[in-house]
């Protein structure tokens, strides 16, 4: 491990950039942190879809639409039942069948994995749009709980330990990937799945099984992050809700080089810019208009592209069907 | 396994098979998606077949109602062209919608800003203008894409975005209509209005006709066999002697025209003048209607007509049975699902193995 | 007792190929047995339906007196079998001991034990001699460690039947002639092999028995004491075939393509050419022979325009070129077969019309400025199907729909159609069929009766031998020497290979 590596740059980086802002105004630079943590969880999540899908080998441009019918859904079942619980269950039920969708798709009808997941995204505004009703409400959010003793250190305590409790397993979500990935039995063969499927084929690895496991999973993950946003960070929803989260997500995930951690701290990194620039907005400091500050994220999303295009290696097998026996 | 037939006829000419079981499978596809969305229809507990009659009567049923259609399939025709021309040449250009949004804007900006002129110069100069910026913001991805080898997908859809929130800061500051209370540009001048002739407007005529030039500059020139090749196999294009790279752009700098063409033909034939929220479906209407007619220039024009009626009876429909117009969205949903799957496997099965989702990297 | 492995009657068919038709075949432990075919006769389907990685439509395949159940690759590695496969089924980016535990990894608790795995392949590597490191990178090894592991790995398990899907392609005359010497070692100790290749030299000299399959069928058994190579040959192929080229003496002319002080990197930035000198004349066939990846891919590649030039030049007529585009080479006077015809050769669901201009597409007469001429397009793919023989039903067809020899027919027929002073063919015959190799081989001779310079890169030192009139080997990434070839010695060119100095 090199002292001077490009992840302990970007660390240094950020603490100092947090300790400048921190010593400036304290109470401000937390309550930004702990809004900027809120803001990146369901990119981060969303980036795990991406994650865990490409690397067995199945690209998934489908994320947004996931995000998007599971947010519905999990609004809409739990005002009809007034039960957030059942909301959830709904939610995470709708992301697996959009998961299993693509997976038909993509493995067993061996369709071009971008035509197959902007299906999803077309579908899920379809229904979305067909089906929504004004004026629904749901009976309560996810509160936040306050973890005893870690939530009153100053600083992290907000940051990191005041949170609903889906964003408290969409972390224990994306910690578990990452051990999971690099030192299981499952992460290794889902790497040689994505970067060489035949050799996993032939060491005895059903290709197909695992696709089809890994993208359902990865369907579940991207209704949790659907349902964070309707259940606990907003607690509504409208038509297109998710405005492109999910198509941020995967250039979080390209940035983060397909490392679960990589894409969390990408992903932060939005959600805090995102979180500064409401509070320039409110604080007036600077007179951007609102559209641009709209416009922020999208504008990010191409730049980070721009720069690590090229410079990461994406799964070798991405995108390719296979076909058991073809080695 | 190589001895296969040996040749008997050889003086063969280009076999056009007209392939009857590949074009029924679009047509299937509808009636299913129809016979799918009926039963939603019922379950919210109106009547599906009021619905699809009073949808379908108010299209096609008179002069005025082929008149609206056309009007309404017009800038279909174009997104869908667009899709096509990008898909063509191996890009996914998903980002039609913003390239249309950019095309609307610049084709109110050029049918209020060029006062005293002549209709047949002012319709074209409009109508240029809005294909030029369509252009440009089409480019941008197609630029990104050749140089930096990020993929089109995720720009064009980021582009939609930026290119809204841009459209929508002109619309209401400086090209706002003075002393309105809505934020919208002004309404173009006369003289950039297109004619309606006895229902029938000119910009559909101007769609298809452009459909026919990409069809036969496809088939025919060798630019359109540059893109052709580009798209199935780009690393033989490369080797063959064909700069992938300007042919990317360009096919972009292409699609991104057409698309924007179809927002100034909306300005200038429909909505006289840009709103934010300008049409918001009609780049992503332009995949299905696309992907409906096989990725084939002429293919797409019974798709946007048929997509364009049930836009245009959608209101109708809503009065008639309660039914919201919203489900002409569910419905394409289901067309683009049917259709796909055993579509799109024959059209791009052979495509070198990966058709266009080569990764990001690359 | 059973026998170790017992095939009874697999058919498998494909959409217009029955690659195994009602095939049976037997193996006891400890025997070496060779199935023998020429390319697309359905040995490596067969095996495949062995090893669990197809499913046939009918037959039975028993291992150890039990049927095993189709495509169930995980159920046949469990009862001792293991293979090696003839691309090797590594994956690049992880580790030797990753790849050698993938599919049955040990473990504590959920996750993997590091620890027991590297003990394990320690000891497997010990226990045949083959010695590996288990923390190397797989892309970073070269081809003979990389095949090392591949056997490794189907030996992990205690293994009754070892199946080799042609493992010599890549190695050298001594790399080959260890893995020969694995192999018995092997048989003695009860293992059963069977060898999957189409060199007869190796089946003479490791089988027990041959067992040839010819067209997907079952042709006949031998052994090597019961015949020889020629025998072998007719057996594989149907017909007393004729293993010289027959051509005359070369007419050599001045020089064509001169190749200066050329150092070229590989994808992954490794100086692979390191300073090549070529000339090649006008009328003779020059053969660069060596083990597959020594660096001609790269020099060709370099010579061809596709890939930059770190240093030195490429002189065609004396005209140096610079330009590094393929089609400005091509320009300037160098026609190519591409080593990856699927890739760079064709355009698979164009027509074969339109892959025979593939590179003169814009040009006259098949383009009259921006207007392509369709007409003469159909009458230049008339002329070059019947001339160079291609099987198709039409040249509308598209050049997907074609075998992998008429394929290369089409690319050979676009390249050679030109008359171009110098020919680089790379790889020419490779997964083509006996007829079609014989097809390819008598036009490259004819390019250079007609006066062309041709430069042959092939890895299949037989073919260099019978083609050549000129033989440069290249070893890592140098040609270590050029020879007439009615000097060339197997055996020398074969140590020259190795990169031994004499």
């Amino acid at each position: 491990m090199k002292l001077l590596s490009k992840r302990n740059g970007y660390f240094l980086i950020a603490f100092l950039a947090t300790l400048f802002f921190y010593t400036r105004d304290g109470d401000i630079t937390t309550s930004v942190y702990a809004t900027g943590t809120a803001f990146a969880l369901p990119l981060a999540l969303a980036a795990m879809v991406g994650i865990m899908c490409e690397r067995t080998g199945i690209v998934n441009i489908g994320i947004e639409g996931t995000m998007l019918l599971s947010a519905f859904v999990a609004f809409f079942v739990s005002s009809l039942t007034q039960n957030i619980m059942i909301g959830l269950f709904a939610a995470i039920l709708t992301g697996s069948i959009m998961g299993l969708l693509l997976a038909l798709m993509a493995v067993s009808w061996r369709m071009d994995q971008i035509i197959a997941g902007t299906i999803l995204n077309i579908l899920a505004t379809g229904l979305t749009s067909f089906l929504y009703v004004q004026g629904k409400t749901i009976p309560n959010v996810f509160q936040a709980i306050e973890v005893p003793g870690l939530s009153k250190i100053p600083f992290f305590g907000p940051v990191l330990f005041i949170h609903g409790p889906l964003t408290f397993l969409g972390l224990a979500v994306i910690l578990t990937l990452y051990v999971a990935i690099y030192h299981t039995p499952w992460g290794l063969r889902s790497r040689a799945v994505g970067e060489h499927p035949s050799s996993a084929d032939t060491a005895g690895v059903s290709v197909a099984r695992l696709r089809y496991i890994n993208v359902t999973i990865a369907g579940a993950i991207g209704a949790l992050a659907g349902a964070y946003l309707s259940l606990e960070l907003v607690g509504s929803f409208e038509r297109g809700f998710t405005a492109g989260k999910g198509f941020t997500a995967l250039a979080l995930m390209i940035f983060g080089r397909w490392n679960p951690l990589g894409a969390l701290g990408a992903a932060l990194f939005f959600g805090l810019a995102q979180a500064y620039a409401n509070q320039l907005m409110i604080d007036q400091v600077v007179n951007i208009p609102s559209q641009f500050t709209a416009a922020l994220p999208y504008i990010m999303t191409i730049v980070v592209l721009t720069i690590s295009a090229g410079k990461v290696r994406p799964p070798a097998a991405e995108g390719q069907p296979y076909e058991k026996g073809q080695a | 396994m190589s001895d296969t037939k040996v040749v008997t006829e050889s003086k063969s000419k280009p076999v056009k098979s007209f392939d009857v079981g590949s074009w029924l499978i679009p047509i299937i596809a509808v009636l299913v998606a129809m016979f799918i969305a009926a039963i939603l229809i019922k379950l919210q507990g109106s009547n599906p077949i009021t619905a699809y009659k009073s949808l379908f009567k108010t299209a096609f049923g008179s002069l005025e109602g082929i008149g609206l259609t056309l009007g309404k399939s017009t800038p279909l025709v174009l997104s869908g062209l667009a899709v096509a021309v990008g898909l063509r040449a191996g890009l996914f250009n998903i980002g039609a919608q913003g390239q249309l949004l950019s095309g609307a804007l610049a084709a109110a900006w050029a049918g209020v800003t060029f006062d005293g002129l002549p209709g047949y110069i002012h319709i074209p100069i409009a109508l240029i203008a809005g294909a030029f910026f369509g252009s440009i913001v089409a480019g941008i991805s197609g630029f990104l894409k050749a140089y930096r080898g990020v993929h089109e997908v995720i720009t064009t859809i980021m582009l939609n975005s930026i290119v809204m929130a841009i459209a929508d800061y002109l619309a209401s500051h400086q090209l706002r209509e003075p002393d309105q209370f809505l934020t919208r540009t002004s309404e173009i001048l006369p003289s950039a209005k297109m004619p309606i002739y006895s229902h029938l407007p000119l910009g559909f005529f101007i769609a298809v006709a452009l459909a026919l030039l990409i069809w036969w500059i496809l088939g025919r020139t060798t630019s359109g066999f540059r893109i052709e090749t580009v798209g199935r196999n780009r690393h033989a294009a490369w080797y063959a002697g064909i700069s992938v790279k300007k042919t990317v752009i360009s096919a972009m700098l292409i699609s991104g025209a057409i698309a924007g063409l179809g927002g100034a033909v909306e300005t200038l034939g429909i909505t006289y003048r840009y709103a934010p929220a300008f049409n918001l479906g009609l780049g992503f209407d332009g995949i299905t209607i696309a992907l409906l007619g096989r990725v084939h220039p002429l293919g797409i024009i019974p798709g946007a007509i048929l997509i364009g009626g049930m836009r245009a009876g959608a209101a109708n429909m809503q009065f008639d049975s309660g039914v919201a117009p919203e489900l002409v969205d569910l419905l394409m949903a289901l067309i683009l699902l049917l259709v796909t799957a055993p579509l799109i496997t024959r059209f791009f099965k052979n495509n070198s193995n990966k058709s266009m989702t080569s990764g990001w990297g690359n | 007792m059973s026998a170790l492995l017992e095939v009874n009657g697999i058919t498998k068919r494909y959409p217009g190929v029955i690659a195994n038709d009602n095939v049976s075949l037997t193996v006891n432990a400890g025997e070496v047995v060779a199935l023998l075919g020429e390319n697309g006769a359905g040995k490596s389907t067969l095996l495949k339906a062995v090893f669990g990685l197809i499913k046939p439509d009918s037959g039975e395949i028993k291992i150890g007196g039990t049927p095993i159940v189709f495509g169930d690759t995980a159920g046949v590695i469990s009862r001792g079998v293991g293979m090696v496969h003839q691309h090797f089924q590594l994956v690049p980016v992880m580790t030797v001991a990753e790849n050698l535990i993938l599919g049955d990894e040990p473990k504590r608790g959920l996750f993997i034990n590091q620890k027991s795995a590297r003990e394990e392949i320690i000891t497997l590597s010990k226990r045949y001699g083959l010695e590996v490191d288990p923390d190397a990178v797989i892309e970073d090894l070269p081809v003979g460690m990389q095949q090392r592991v591949e056997i490794l790995k189907a030996l992990r398990k205690d293994v009754k039947l070892l199946i080799l899907d042609e493992p010599t392609a890549v190695l050298t005359p001594q790399e080959i002639d260890e893995l020969i010497q694995v192999i018995r070692n092997l048989a003695k100790s009860g293992v059963g092999v069977v060898l999957i290749t189409h060199k007869l030299h190796e089946v003479m000299a490791v089988a027990d028995r041959v067992v040839v399959l010819r067209g997907g069928k079952l042709v006949g058994t031998t052994s090597p004491k019961e015949t020889d190579e020629a025998g072998l040959a007719q057996m594989m192929v149907g017909r007393s075939v004729v293993l010289q080229v027959n051509r005359t003496e070369a007419k050599r002319g001045g020089v064509v393509l001169e190749v200066k002080g050329l150092e070229v990197r590989d994808d992954r930035k490794i100086m692979s050419v390191k300073g090549v000198d070529l000339t090649l004349h006008k009328g003779e066939i020059l053969g660069v022979a060596g083990v597959e990846g020594n660096g001609q891919r790269e020099l060709v590649e370099a010579i061809c325009g596709m890939r930059h030039r770190e240093t030195g030049n490429v002189l065609i007529n004396g005209v140096a070129t610079k330009d590094m585009a393929p089609h400005a080479v091509h320009e300037a006077g160098i026609s190519h077969i591409p080593e990856d015809r699927e890739k760079h050769g064709l355009v698979a669901n164009y027509t074969i019309a339109d892959n025979l201009v593939l590179n003169q597409f814009d040009q006259e007469p098949f383009a009259k400025g921006w207007i392509r001429n369709l007409g003469e397009v159909a009458k230049n793919a008339d002329k070059l199907v019947e001339k160079f023989d291609i099987r198709t039903p039409s040249a509308f067809n598209t050049a997907g729909s074609l075998s992998g020899g008429n394929k290369q027919k089409v690319v050979v027929a676009r390249e050679l159609s030109e008359e171009l002073p110098v020919l680089v063919a790379a790889q020419p015959t490779r997964g083509v069929d006996v007829g079609s190799i014989e097809f390819i081989h008598n036009q490259l001779i004819s390019a250079r009766d007609n006066g062309a310079g041709v430069l042959l890169v092939s890895a299949e030192l037989d073919e260099i031998l019978s083609l050549s009139d000129r033989i440069a080997v290249m070893s890592d990434g140098k040609i270590v020497a050029i020879v007439e070839s009615k000097d060339a010695d197997r055996n020398y060119i074969g140590r020259l290979m190795a990169g031994l100095k004499e």
